[in-house]
């Protein structure tokens, strides 16, 4: 039995591979490529998964009839992921994005059983022969973010949305508080943990617990517009579009946003299958490469603030300016980054600690 | 004038027509909603129902639709036995995820020692785990005459807070780079609720789920304690009369409720899952209540609504990647045909009358 369907599997991957090898050739003869994608919001959420849905077309916009791609949304990180992923592969995908931490080890799982199928897992930090791994430097559009909003708060108090207590966020945190202080030296960070990446009903209870201590600017690290509804029925508060725009409460609350812009790199990724030049490797954009977006600063923001959020962006796209510059030390008063030293990958990738001045404790 | 008049016994032919009435009513009302969304509905139908079992892939499916209802119908046949004498237990959630943290939280306390006995002492950690948890309620009933279906429903709160907590501090992975989760138990043999012949999906989960059927149809057609619990669920003071200590009816109940719970927690956490991550739970705990009911709390209804729930699962899954299908029509379609059953179902217990009918 266990032979059987192993051998069949294996059967069903050689094939796989007999056609992936003829793909360059294939795919002018009118053979398409099969992309997959796997959600773990819906498609509507106006956040994170509505970008890489924005990928998806994009991918579907350039190939044209060369592609087909396919997506599942609502896919919760455990066993369903794995079964979603295999249905994809089964059903003749040879490139599948999985676009949640959540789903590393399923990819990982997964990607063994098909050898010839690429994988691409989002902000990750798993690789094999067949798994890559992307994500985008969007500590560096929290640089901005923490300017605009340490200029923009009266009450000197800044709401942080905390999605889950992971490496990202927390980088994302640091990032935004070292520079809002740097404008702003009265300012404190007010974090809230949500525990979920998409949950309206969550995010606004938190958007209101801050606002209801006297937070006048809300930054969020979820998905949905929650805390943009909750913020304009407060009144004076500002917030900031997460992942996507979120235009629609533009000018106010929402007075700028940080966008992540999949497309490029979905696009050079598929071609690559495609050309059969796919390389397994470890991916991380930020807004010089265009894949971390600020979204338009509004008429709300006084124009010399604008001035400097701009000013603060085009340093860090050119690679003049690197968000984690010392002198900086961690929250316990240890040294981190001596003056002028930037910060390296590595630490970045796996940040577990607040830097100084940040109030409470990352959760255990 | 349609009138709803009650049988003095329930119909037999009603009862067995009812899931093939609602599933009619579902494939033609389904098919309709797809249709009205530009998918070819017969496809759409197909895809979803028979996919998963005969089709191409059946060979994967088949397998992953035991892994997906063994939880729901281990969890609903404790369920039922409450809900029967009417004991209700809505906090299987709760117990299902402290099951899975005593029992990953037990293998992750000898890693690495390989040992035959590892995962037997999971197992017993892991029901007892929800055993526990479900004491909560119990006690405070029988005690202070507290509500059970709040305490109960309230502690699945408590639980995933210490889920998130567990996952981020205690049960952490060391090698994680810092990220929440604990160690994959997938990769610890000796803890790894594997496939007991692989390529079946038959884990010991399933195993066990099987067993609880068969054991629950026994405890409530051969044995006085089951015949205790349906009396105290249809006839209360009878059931006083015949010596029911509603006490110990409680606490067996939601003992039991509360270990199953645990026990598919666990299994699940060893097995299909492999860890203890702040999204381990999906769900299955209040899945498992409309399981119960479904299939009208007996044990093999349970059976049944469990693997019809998991299809259409998986094969809204395909119809989703495959046909283009958004979740949330899924979802309709799967509410459809729970409302379908549950309308239908009516007609076991009625009659439909036309006119006023007899004058009281």
């Amino acid at each position: 039995m266990k032979m059987n369907k192993r051998t069949f599997l294996a059967g069903t991957a050689a094939a796989m591979a007999l056609s992936a090898g003829g793909m360059a050739r294939a795919a002018s003869h009118g053979e398409k490529l099969k992309v997959g994608f796997v959600y773990v919001g819906p498609v509507g959420d106006g956040g994170w998964t509505y970008e890489h849905d924005q990928g998806r077309k994009a991918v579907e916009a350039e190939f044209g009839d060369m592609v087909e791609t396919t997506y599942v949304e609502n896919v919760p990180e455990g066993p369903d992921a794995e079964r979603v992923m295999t249905q994809m592969a089964l059903g003749g995908a040879k490139l599948i994005f999985t676009t949640s931490f959540g789903y590393m080890d399923q990819t990982i799982n997964v990607a063994k059983k098909f050898p010839d199928v690429k994988f691409e897992h989002a902000t990750g930090y798993k690789t094999a022969e067949n798994v890559g791994t992307y994500s985008a430097r969007f500590y560096e559009g929290r640089a901005v973010q923490g300017t605009i909003a340490g200029h923009m708060t009266q009450s000197n108090k800044i709401g942080y949305i905390g999605s889950y207590p992971i490496p990202e966020v927390i980088r994302g945190i640091n990032s935004a508080y070292i520079h809002a202080k740097k404008v702003n030296p009265d300012v404190e960070f007010k974090i809230v943990w949500a525990f979920t990446w998409f949950d309206p009903a969550k995010e606004a209870d938190a958007a209101k617990v801050l606002i209801e201590q006297g937070c006048d600017v809300v930054l969020q690290h979820t998905d949905s517009t929650a805390p943009q509804a909750a913020a304009e029925a407060a009144g004076n508060v500002y917030t900031f579009g997460q992942a996507s725009d979120m235009a629609e409460f533009a000018p106010k609350p929402r007075i700028s946003s940080i966008i992540d812009n999949w497309a490029p790199y979905y696009i050079e990724q598929t071609r690559a299958v495609m050309e059969g030049t796919w390389k397994s490797e470890m991916t991380w954009d930020g807004i010089g490469a265009g894949m971390v977006g600020i979204g338009e600063i509004t008429d709300a923001v006084p124009a010399e603030v604008k001035a400097e959020a701009l000013a603060l962006k085009d340093a860090i796209a050119s690679g003049e300016y690197h968000p984690f510059t010392g002198p900086l030390k961690k929250q316990d008063g240890s040294d981190w980054l001596a003056e002028g030293e930037t910060a390296d990958d590595g630490t970045l990738a796996g940040m577990n600690f607040y830097v100084e001045g940040l109030e409470g404790e990352i959760p255990q | 004038m349609l009138r709803l008049e009650k049988r003095r016994q329930p119909s037999r032919v009603w009862a067995w027509a009812t899931p093939l009435v609602a599933v009619l009513a579902t494939v033609i009302f389904g098919g309709l909603l797809f249709a009205a969304l530009g998918k070819d509905p017969v496809t759409a139908i197909r895809t979803i129902f028979y996919d998963p079992l005969l089709g191409e892939h059946a060979f994967y499916y088949r397998p992953q639709l035991l892994v997906k209802a063994a939880p729901l119908v281990l969890i609903a046949i404790g369920l039922s036995l409450g809900f029967r004498a009417g004991i209700w237990n809505i906090g299987a959630e709760g117990q299902y995820i402290i099951g899975a943290l005593t029992g990953a939280g037990c293998a992750l306390a000898f890693y690495p020692l390989e040992a035959v006995w590892l995962f037997p002492l999971m197992i017993l950690c892991g029901a007892l785990g929800g055993f526990i948890w479900a004491m909560i309620p119990a006690l405070l009933k029988v005690k202070f005459g507290t509500n059970e279906i709040l305490v109960s429903l309230m502690l699945v709160y408590v639980a995933e807070q210490l889920l998130a907590s567990m996952s981020l501090g205690l049960l952490k992975n060391p090698q994680g780079f810092g990220f929440p989760g604990s160690r994959n138990l997938q990769q610890y043999e000796s803890a790894h609720n594997a496939e007991i012949i692989a390529g079946t999906g038959m884990h010991w989960g399933v195993a066990t789920a099987f067993i609880m059927v068969i054991l629950a149809y026994v405890l409530l057609n051969r044995h006085m304690l089951g015949f205790h619990i349906r009396l105290t669920g249809e006839a209360p003071r009878a059931a006083k009369f015949a010596g029911v200590v509603p006490a110990r009816l409680i606490i067996f109940c939601l003992g039991a409720s509360g270990a199953l719970a645990g026990l598919a927690g666990m299994f699940e956490v060893s097995g299909p899952a492999g860890q203890v991550s702040i999204d381990f739970n999906v769900g299955y705990g209040f899945t498992a209540i409309i399981v119960a009911f479904l299939g009208r709390l007996h044990p093999v209804g349970i059976l049944l609504a469990g693997l019809l729930m998991a299809l259409t699962y998986i094969g809204g899954e395909i119809a989703q990647s495959g046909l283009g299908l958004p979740a949330a029509a899924i979802q309709v379609f799967q509410g459809m045909l729970l409302f379908f059953l549950l309308a239908v179902d009516v007609m076991t217990n009625y009659r439909i009358r036309i006119g006023g009918g007899p004058k009281a």
